[in-house]
């Protein structure tokens, strides 16, 4: 085998922004097309990126577009370091670079013939909405479809004008929750997890699907558990922070897999003992 | 023919495992009730004499912070329970709730079901075990938002 056919894993493929959209106050999607149009990229939903913004750094992002839909790549990102900033900078016609894609994914095939529950808490939902898309072009193929979404106050909610048109065509339950509202706000306020008890799913057929901060993902796995779905049918993706994104440097060590290589979409009966623990 | 709410009891999450005698004395103290959206619930301060089961809509527990104005601290739905100021000494309500959606509820009376408790305390146990689990989960909810697990760490 020649050298030079074998793609390096570490060289960033330049991609030009087509357009930013403002999701939030803090949160924002790159819409970003290959500089090269022979470029080929396909993914599964939950796979991730490395984004380079060229002189600052590189960070790992959930791809958040339709898997269908490529070469079109929509990364949904929150402003939380350097490069984030740096990214929320760019404008369209600029140049970033992407490597990828890396890590497991939904089991958007497991959940055929089950009814599927979708717990997204935060920007978790953009690692999820891949998901979303895969589970609606197929709808047929799937019983009860249940989005169950927490975020921090109604004006963080992401991918709303979305959801409002998908709930409209689409035999899918949505149930939106925010931590705090005005009294102006119509809809539920609490904490995901407290969906979770009369939330119209059969759990001895259900899959789930979750995504959120650590600590949301535990307690809703507890809580669907309670309610009888099967350990080994909960799904979550996991965060740490990553270099490489192929599993050589360790910096997404989590007990003994890796974020970047073993997940970042792990089967709950898999990380079960190490999740939440503080040494891990 | 008299229709009893006993068979709704029966059926709900909230009395499974109660035993029929205890279900009657319940049913005795409960009404089917409606709130209109929009319509006040409860106030803040008065007397807590009742709680409710929410069969269907949407109730909103609130309370008015200065200079934000009526805030929504959390929210009930279809087969929850909303109210426990009833059991435990002044009796009084430290929130508002409003009806957001139209809502059905049953409705008890606090105060009979309080006299029915300490006449037969297995009733009262029975109550009390079932408003802990309430409460417990609802520390929990609370504890959860307290991390504002969303939040933005900068």
């Amino acid at each position: 085998m020649t050298a030079g056919l074998v793609p390096d894993p570490m060289l960033p493929t330049p991609y030009r922004i087509q357009r930013v959209r403002q999701e939030t106050d803090d949160t924002f999607t790159l819409e970003l097309l290959p500089e090269d149009s022979s470029h080929r990229f396909s993914f599964e939903p939950g796979q991730f990126n490395m984004l380079y913004v060229f002189g600052v750094g590189e960070v790992p992002i959930s791809i958040s577009s339709d898997p269908d839909d490529v070469p079109l790549l929509k990364h949904t990102t929150r402003v939380v370091g350097t490069v984030t900033k740096a990214m929320r900078q760019l404008k369209r016609g600029d140049t970033i670079g992407i490597r990828g894609p890396y890590g497991t994914h939904w089991p958007v095939q497991e959940a055929v013939g089950r009814d599927v529950v979708i717990a997204a808490g935060g920007i978790g939902l953009a690692p999820l909405r891949p998901a979303l898309y895969r589970l609606m072009a197929e709808r047929e193929r799937y019983h009860k479809i249940v989005l169950l979404y927490g975020t921090r106050t109604p004006e963080d909610m992401l991918y709303r004008h979305e959801l409002e048109q998908w709930r409209g065509k689409f035999d899918l339950e949505i149930q939106v929750t925010v931590d705090r509202a005005a009294s102006s706000w119509r809809g539920n306020v609490g904490v995901v997890t407290t969906m979770i008890p009369r939330a119209p799913f059969d759990p001895s057929n259900t899959l789930a699907m979750i995504c959120g901060p650590e600590v949301m993902m535990r307690f809703t796995v507890m809580e669907l558990v309670k309610r009888g779905v099967a350990a080994e049918r909960i799904y979550l993706s996991g965060e740490r922070n990553m270099k490489c994104g192929i599993g050589f440097c360790g910096h997404c060590q989590f007990g003994p897999t890796f974020v970047c290589k073993d997940g970042p979409v792990f089967a709950y009966s898999h990380i079960a003992p190490i999740l939440g623990k503080s040494e891990v | 023919m008299i229709h009893t709410l006993e068979p709704i009891l029966r059926d709900h999450p909230f009395f499974q495992g109660m035993e029929d005698r205890h279900i009657q004395l319940i049913a005795g103290c409960s009404m089917n009730v409606r709130f209109n959206a929009g319509d006040v619930i409860f106030h803040e301060g008065d007397p807590a004499d009742q709680f409710y089961l929410v069969r269907e809509g949407l109730v909103s527990v609130q309370f008015v912070i200065p200079n934000r104005g009526l805030t929504t601290i959390t929210t009930y739905g279809n087969g929850e329970v909303l109210g426990w100021s009833w059991l435990f000494p002044p009796y009084r309500w430290h929130f508002d709730a409003r009806a957001q959606q139209p809502t059905h509820a049953l409705a008890f009376d606090g105060k009979c079901l309080r006299g029915k408790c300490d006449e037969d305390h297995d009733l009262g146990y029975e109550i009390y075990k079932r408003f802990m689990q309430i409460v417990t989960e609802r520390l929990e909810s609370t504890r959860l938002l307290l991390l504002d697990m969303y939040g933005n760490i900068r």
